[in-house]
């Protein structure tokens, strides 16, 4: 699905990704890892399209697609989503009305009708029952006022809702506790499908004690140094970094 | 949902980016020479067969005027206007008069397909009664029978003066003297039509009354009146609309409305300008000077809404005067500059009953290289005890050309009264704009989606149409004013 070759991207003069190589197949999950400055948050950075960062060189392909080319919504309707470390707030606009405007858009996209206010209302509240949200969320602004966990459990509501093909959740675990990230985790499994793949961006192996990868990657200096099986991350979380980088 | 989504549907029209009132109309019309002098006003007072006291009031009026300076204190800059190179009275040519609108000129008709009244369509589904008020004068009022029934009485001023002259010698002029100010001493001397209603003690108006106002003949000036009073108990929702052909020259548009809420009474006054706001480089567009004020009796309440997206130069402060005990005064803004736009816009809250009450959401939003400025007075007296308000203006920056500026007057004259403001300026930002980009939403449609949360506030105060044609035109005003 997502077949990423010698991918080098900074910002500005300073080089952080040196050179990575990552195939992920539908149906598999990806857990990429690695001390703090390592180029983790600039590779999903790269991969949904910020404009703050410069790819030098390498390819990024999503089902034979160049994402390189495309504009981040282009790639968002591709099906790239990105799971925000640190999602921001949008005044004024309700959950439900950005919802409405993000999955028309792709519809859009797709040539395909906007979707009925009663199809969207009961997908709405089928995907907050699988995320435990309070009531009366949905017509919260988006991020406004939110809580650390709210705004994590709100980034996984957009991708149950969105569907996409490929997810990155960028340290979604960061400001959870630990009832939260068993909520957010179960909301991850149910979403998973032969289908979809999944990459999750993560400083400690905490997470994955619920979300359990196929394939572990630990990233440094902008390299995939080393990658395994799920052992992988319970090795390192036992000998710290440092017994990968040596 | 339900309603946001039809919302949706209508956003979806807009495709144009280009101001898309700007056509003209080619309908013969009546019009007198260019310039202003004591023949002049007489002319049209005798063109719309006045009596002699109106003749009279605007005589006086125009004497008042030629004493008078254009003011200089607001924050806005262009070429005064020649005053004697302007046309004061132009009207589509009708034939006969009207019986009802199925009789309107076809020309004319089709000016308002394609602004998107459709009179008839209106009667039927909407539940609006309009007035359209064409160059100078009023061309067609709906629904007037209906409201009759009620008591309610819903025309053009000229047809007031001659058909109700009590009520507007009683009031015209009461509220906004013709002193007030430049523009209002020039506007009744020679101000040619507007609308009027009167809303009868206990009578809830059950539907929107609305005035369509289009300048359309090239060199004239639009100079309307509108007087509104809303007796004991009474309730309306007043709504008006503007459009101008695309011009190279700069037109004038000199207004004065006059809102009187008697005790226990409630207006709600709407409005979306969209006069033609001059092209990209600056050319053209509408001088909009406005003067518009409503006195509050005992218990009564004034809401003034507006939607501000176009004329090249804005002036205005739509104010409330809180004459009686407990009345409510309040002013929601929305106000757009881009490219070479200027507004001077905001309000005046006068407190003068006890426990007087005010509000003012104003939300400015600039783009391009245009300047915006809120300018708003909160003057507390003496008697009036216990009195609050409460002030926010925010401003949006889009760009790094535009300016905004803040200037808020606050007098109080007593010591149980209470006053906050808050302000704050804000841009919109690239990882906002990144945000909704990686959820598929394209940056024009992020644009619109972050400024319609940004003056959420001010349009949940507008009537469902409405506030669907402001989304519309914020849309509008500001596509491709980032990136």
């Amino acid at each position: 699905m997502l077949k990423i070759k010698n991918l080098k991207a900074g910002i500005e003069e300073t080089k952080i990704l040196k050179g990575i190589d990552l195939e992920i197949n539908a149906g598999e999950i990806h857990a990429i890892m690695g001390p703090n400055g390592s180029g983790k948050s600039t590779l999903s950075s790269v991969i949904a399209g910020d404009e703050n960062y410069e790819v030098e060189s390498g390819s990024i392909m999503l089902n034979g697609e160049d994402l390189l080319e495309m504009d981040p919504d282009e790639r968002a309707h591709k099906g790239v989503f990105l799971s925000f470390q640190y999602p921001v707030e949008i005044p004024g606009i309700s959950v439900s009305n950005f919802m409405k405007a993000a999955i028309n858009e792709k519809r859009k996209n797709l040539g395909q009708d906007p979707i009925s206010a009663k199809e969207l209302l009961h997908k709405m509240k089928e995907k907050m029952e699988l995320l435990n949200m309070q009531k009366g969320y949905l017509s919260r602004n988006m991020n406004e006022g939110f809580s650390g966990g709210e705004k994590k459990r709100n980034e996984i509501f957009q991708m149950a809702m969105l569907e996409p093909k490929l997810s990155i959740l960028d340290e979604t675990d960061s400001g959870l506790d630990i009832d939260a990230l068993k909520v957010v985790a179960n909301g991850v499994n149910k979403l998973k499908s032969k289908e979809n793949a999944t990459i999750i961006i993560t400083h400690y192996q905490r997470l994955l004690n619920y979300i359990v990868p196929d394939f572990v990657h630990v990233l440094h200096d902008g390299k995939i140094i080393k990658s395994g099986g799920k052992e992988l991350a319970l090795e390192l979380e036992a000998k710290g970094y440092e017994w990968v980088i040596k | 949902m339900k309603e946001e989504l039809s919302e949706d549907e209508l956003l979806e029209k807009v495709t144009t980016t280009e101001y898309k009132y700007g056509f003209t109309t080619d309908i013969e019309s009546d019009k007198i020479e260019k310039g202003l002098n004591e023949d002049v006003v007489r002319l049209i007072s005798q063109k719309k067969n006045e009596p002699e006291w109106m003749l009279e009031y605007r005589l006086n009026a125009f004497k008042i005027w030629q004493e008078m300076e254009e003011p200089n204190w607001a924050n806005i800059d262009y070429p005064k206007p020649n005053y004697q190179d302007i046309i004061y009275y132009a009207a589509p040519k009708a034939k006969n008069k009207l019986n009802s609108l199925n009789e309107l000129d076809p020309e004319l008709k089709k000016t308002f397909d394609k602004l998107g009244i459709s009179l008839n369509e209106q009667k039927r589904l909407a539940g609006v009664a309009v007035d359209i008020v064409m160059d100078s004068v009023s061309v067609a009022t709906s629904f007037k029978d209906k409201l009759g029934e009620l008591g309610i009485i819903f025309c053009s001023i000229s047809e007031a003066i001659q058909s109700h002259p009590e009520l507007v010698k009683k009031y015209l002029g009461t509220v906004v003297p013709t002193r007030d100010n430049f523009f209002s001493a020039l506007n009744s001397a020679v101000f040619s039509d507007g609308s009027f209603c009167y809303i009868p003690k206990g009578v809830k108006c059950p539907m929107e009354l609305s005035t369509y106002f289009r300048i359309n003949e090239a060199g004239t000036g639009q100079f309307e009146r509108t007087l509104l009073i809303a007796d004991e108990e009474s309730y309306v929702s007043y709504l008006e609309g503007c459009t101008a052909p695309q011009r190279d020259e700069n037109q004038l548009h000199a207004a004065v409305v006059e809102l009187i809420a008697m005790d226990n009474a409630e207006i709600k006054y709407s409005t979306v300008q969209n006069w033609y706001p001059g092209d990209k480089e600056g050319r053209g567009g509408v001088y909009n000077f406005v003067t518009k004020r409503g006195i509050c009796h005992k218990n009564s309440k004034i809401s003034w809404t507006q939607v501000e997206t176009g004329s090249a130069v804005t002036w205005k402060y739509p104010s409330c005067i809180l004459k009686g005990d407990n009345s409510i005064g309040e002013f929601f803004s929305v106000a757009v500059t881009n490219n070479f736009q200027q507004a001077d816009t905001g309000t005046k809250m006068v407190h003068l009953g006890k426990n007087s009450k005010s509000t003012i959401i104003a939300k400015g939003i600039c783009a391009g290289k245009s300047n915006g400025s809120y300018r708003g007075l909160v003057q507390i007296s003496k008697g009036a005890k216990n009195s609050r308000n409460f002030s926010q203006c925010d401003s949006l920056l889009m760009g790094d050309k535009c300016g905004s500026h803040t200037f808020p007057y606050i007098e109080v004259k007593n010591n149980s009264s209470q006053v906050e403001h808050e302000a704050t300026t804000s841009k919109i930002g690239e990882d906002q704009l990144f945000y909704c980009n990686q959820r598929g939403i394209g940056t024009e449609e992020a644009i619109a989606l972050i400024v319609n949360g940004y003056c959420k506030d001010v349009l949940n105060q507008l009537p469902m149409e409405f506030a669907v044609e402001a989304q519309k035109l914020l849309e509008i005003s500001l596509e491709g004013s980032v990136g």
